[in-house]
């Protein structure tokens, strides 16, 4: 029985006494609708007692209507949330469900096992101990088992249940269950789990759901309930050195300065020492403050504010840790990262990533491989579609601190968000920091970038000319170039075109190709600004946030973009290459206009057009625009 | 080995969090308090994230003007006493036009008073974040929501097309215009709540406390006659009876239950051993099959 009704009706106190040593596991459930997942979690539901009289009558006048068990209750239809899921009998998102037991809460991650809805998974499997994978007893295991354990163990989970569904379907017949098990078994070595406890069970009849079945008088372990009810799952992170990611600076007023967040692993006691991973400042705790009063010591999970000895700089996104044992803080590492998006993953485009209360702009510099979720097998790839897997290396603009994921998975986990759209694009787990990130440091040069400017008698730039093919940024820019030199200045010209032929002969005009294309011609034009060169780059560089990652290699006022606005209609009479013709034939793919997207610059600093007046005056307009914001008049850096 | 957080302390641990990472991630946000023990919780919740400071956020009630007297006596007490900055927010054109339950059907009432009413709010002090006290267990269209809830410039929720949400990071970024409903306590059940208000003692709303109230019976609902307003039909007259409310609305649409649970004790003994779920007595939901999901998408919370 799930709850003690005796105590409840005789000594509720007692009871609620009792309650307050309560447990709490979270788990997921793995499998599709037709291994009877949706069956096994309504009955559980409905064993704990917690199908009320009112769901009842609901359920019992759907399973007439809608349900697949001919009139007789259909459990699954307790769990169908939305009305359109309802009507295709499938589940198509995360759904939690709860109940408990007098030893445990529960909370249930239902997720769907449909290919398409790896994302699903894995966000059901984030905050998930233990993960119960349903299997056919007269499928055995199929691919969608091996999808399942898979991403349950790229999520950290250590803790297995395989649940052997429909043993009433194979008359419960030993031979096959352990013939399934040591499949299983053979199929998981490599997964690191910890347990994987196999149960013969049927949803359906009730077999070793909640009490052991006598169909099954060969197995001796335990019921499905018993076994989650009393799974010992990692109390680890107790033991881990102490993290505490700020959240939040509590500052009422000028007294008290308190640094509130959840301790993510380990201990902590007033006097304990402890660091600032950033600043690499180290203070002693003061007070451990609650609202219930302070503490002699705190453990992982809990929410606290700590007050310091000493008056040091914290902010959010500051990770405060055991000053003996620092996590690791790094711009560069390698992590394994999960799709979610139907726009695939591009390496080098600028996403932002966060990561606790930490946020950054960062690159995948290289997509190492994917991983096949059905096989494990290794392949090669420059993209991530939706619900595909990698491992990858990733640069931040700003170190950060974390331990890797498989050490302390309270840490080194992160969710990749698309910097324009802001949709939540990806996840990822940290393997490991590179040593580059650490060991290669920057050489500072005595002549620098101010130097070699002042030298030349100008200030170093980029100018960005950005527009449709045939807009005539290539005209304009060499124009503009002319003028330039004639004034004395030092140029140079890194044209689309031109830069194809060599340094960028390797990659085509798909979306990923294009990002690197930037990339490189960015980072190219970063060392001509380096150089003190006034730099003229004519791309077509459709995308903003290709020209944002551009205009975020060089300082503010170091980047310069001009908007070449000819209309499309103008671009394709002129058509001086031939090129529209060719893409309107449907002889070239991905043509920036045609049938791929050019998204205007919204904040140029110059936009000229060269329908309404000659390349000559467009050139004129730049040259003086250029005068204006102090380009060619010498300046005095500070050398 | 040291003992691992009880499923109370650890429920309460991720509802601060979750506080706190809305306070400091946008930049007006509210909590809505509808004065129900849910509400109770989640005022308390945030006193304890912010403690020794008071939480830096108001609170919001969009009154309907149907509210039982109680609630609104409870409201500004609490109000008062914890020293929260308290927004009440009624639709002034529903009032000229006297919408109301009783004249106008629960469905059209809601939509104006309530989910209206909450939109006019909301884009009058411009708020981007508003915590609401909503649970996964209460019906089975939350149970796929997430903490960080995503509503466009309308206010509208595309359950089709909600922003993944992992372990504990929630993304809070939106543009101009679109808010977030973000929602703490969505892991408790109602026993959770319950047991909570238990150990924490946390003050709620009489009107949870058995007691003799004048009450009319209405299609095997007990509606409490909380004032003038409500029209008796021919040979109806209010009875005196034990009754207390398992939740709690505008009284007109809000079934109270004959009991004698009179401490919380009491009450959590009675849920324990009855077998009606709580949102029975909420007459919105009963309008038509999947009717929440309906409310939802168009912002109700």
């Amino acid at each position: 029985m799930a709850h003690q009704s005796d105590l409840i009706a005789d000594d509720i106190l007692g009871y609620l006494k009792s309650q307050e040593e309560k447990s709490l596991l979270r788990f997921i459930t793995c499998g599709s609708v037709d291994d009877g997942k949706s069956t096994l979690i309504g009955r559980l539901l409905w064993d704990s007692k917690l199908i009320f009289e009112d769901q009842l009558a609901a359920l019992e006048a759907d399973s007439r209507k809608v349900g697949t068990q001919g009139g007789e209750i259909d459990f699954a239809l307790l769990l169908d949330g939305l009305q359109a899921e309802r009507e295709q009998g499938i589940t198509i998102d995360v759904a939690y469900r709860f109940f408990s037991t007098d030893k445990r809460k529960f909370i249930v991650a239902d997720t769907p096992g449909h290919e398409q809805y790896t994302r699903n998974m894995a966000t059901g499997a984030s905050t998930a101990d233990v993960a119960v994978i349903l299997i056919d007893a007269r499928k055995g295991i199929l691919t969608q088992t091996r999808r399942h354990s898979f991403i349950t163990s790229l999520l950290g989970i250590k803790h297995v249940v395989l649940a052997v569904n429909k043993m009433d379907l194979i008359d419960y017949d030993q031979t096959k269950f352990d013939a399934i098990v040591a499949d299983y078994h053979t199929f998981a070595k490599d997964l690191g789990y910890r347990s994987i406890a196999a149960i013969p069970l049927s949803a359906l009849r009730g077999d070793n759901m909640i009490e052991a079945s006598a169909n099954t008088p060969w197995y001796d372990g335990p019921t499905l309930l018993s076994h989650l009810e009393t799974v010992q799952v990692e109390q680890d992170a107790i033991e881990k050195p102490f993290r505490l990611p700020v959240q939040w600076v509590n500052r009422p007023n000028l007294d008290f300065r308190g640094f509130s967040g959840t301790i993510s692993s380990g201990t902590v006691k007033p006097g304990d020492e402890i660091i600032v991973t950033a600043s690499g400042q180290t203070s002693k705790v003061k007070d451990i403050v609650t609202f219930d009063g302070n503490l002699e010591e705190a453990i992982a999970g809990q929410a606290v504010t700590l007050t310091l000895e000493d008056e040091i700089d914290i902010s959010r996104g500051d990770i405060l840790a055991a000053s003996d044992a620092k996590p690791d803080f790094a711009d560069q590492f390698e992590a394994r990262i999960i799709w979610m998006h139907e726009d695939q993953l591009l390496p080098g485009r600028p996403y932002l990533i966060k990561m606790g209360a930490q946020v950054t702009n960062a690159q995948i510099s290289e997509l190492k491989y994917k991983v096949n979720v059905n096989t494990l097998e290794h392949m090669a790839g420059k993209t991530l579609e939706l619900n595909e897997v990698g491992i990858a290396n990733i640069s931040s603009d700003k170190a950060l601190a974390f331990d890797p994921y498989d050490e302390n998975r309270h840490s080194g986990r992160f969710i990749i968000i698309d910097r324009f759209t802001n949709a939540t694009v990806g996840a990822g787990m940290v393997n490991h920091s590179l040593r580059r990130a650490t060991n290669i440091k920057w050489q500072e040069m005595d002549i620098n970038k101010g130097a070699r400017a002042y030298q030349k008698g100008q200030k170093s730039a980029i100018l960005w000319f950005t527009g449709l093919s045939g807009a005539g940024k290539s005209t304009v820019a060499n124009l503009v170039e002319k003028k330039l030199h004639a004034m004395g200045k030092h140029t140079y010209t890194l044209d689309g075109d031109n830069v194809r032929h060599g340094l960028n002969k390797d990659l085509g005009f798909s979306d990923a190709d294009r990002v690197e294309n930037i990339r490189r011609v960015g980072e190219t034009a970063k060392l001509f600004v380096d150089a003190g060169v006034i730099t003229l780059v004519s791309f077509i560089s459709p995308f903003k946030s290709e020209r944002q990652l551009a205009r975020s290699l060089v300082e503010k006022d170091e980047f310069i973009e001009v908007f070449i606005d000819t209309p499309l209609e103008v671009c394709e009479q002129r058509d001086v290459k031939g090129l529209y013709k060719k893409a309107r034939a449907g002889e070239i793919a991905n043509f920036t206009g045609i049938d791929s997207p050019y998204e205007r610059p919204e904040n140029a600093e110059i936009v000229v057009s060269t329908a309404d007046q000659s390349a000559e005056k467009a050139a004129e307009a730049i040259v003086a625009k250029l005068e204006e914001f102090g380009v060619l008049g010498a300046w005095y850096p500070d050398i | 080995m040291q003992p691992n957080l009880t499923h109370l302390r650890q429920l309460e641990a991720e509802s601060i969090h979750i506080i706190r990472e809305v306070a400091a991630s946008f930049e007006r946000p509210v909590m809505l308090y509808s004065i129900g023990k849910d509400s109770s919780v989640l005022l308390h919740l945030a006193r304890k994230a912010f403690y020794p400071a008071p939480p830096p956020f108001p609170l919001m009630h969009v009154d309907t003007t149907w509210k039982f007297r109680e609630m609104i006596e409870f409201r500004d007490k609490v109000a008062a006493e914890y020293g929260f900055d308290l927004i009440v927010h009624i639709n002034q054109d529903g009032v000229d036009q006297g919408i109301g339950p009783f004249s106008h059907g629960s469905s059209m009432h809601t939509d104006v008073m309530k989910t209206e009413s909450l939109k006019q709010a909301l884009n009058k002090y411009k708020f981007d974040a508003a915590f609401g006290g909503a649970r996964r267990d209460e019906e089975k269209a939350r149970a796929k929501e997430r903490v960080f809830s995503f509503r466009t410039e309308t206010h509208r929720w595309d359950p089709k097309n909600q922003r993944p949400e992992l372990w504990d990071i929630y993304n809070a970024r939106i543009n101009k215009g679109e808010s977030i409903r973000a929602f703490p306590i969505s892991n408790w059940t109602e026993l959770d709540i319950w047991q909570y208000i238990y150990l924490e003692q946390i003050p709620i709303v009489p009107l949870y406390y058995s007691a003799k109230r004048p009450v009319v019976e209405r299609d095997g609902t007990l509606i409490m006659v909380d004032d003038d307003r409500m029209p008796l039909n021919p040979g109806e007259k209010p009875e005196m009876k034990s009754v207390r409310f398992r939740t709690l609305g505008c009284y007109p649409l809000t079934g109270a239950v004959e009991s004698e649970a009179a401490t919380l004790p009491d009450i959590i003994q009675e849920m324990l051993l009855t077998r009606s779920s709580e949102r029975q007595g909420r007459m919105i939901d009963h309008d038509q099959a999947g009717s929440m999901e309906k409310k939802k998408q168009e912002g109700y919370f």
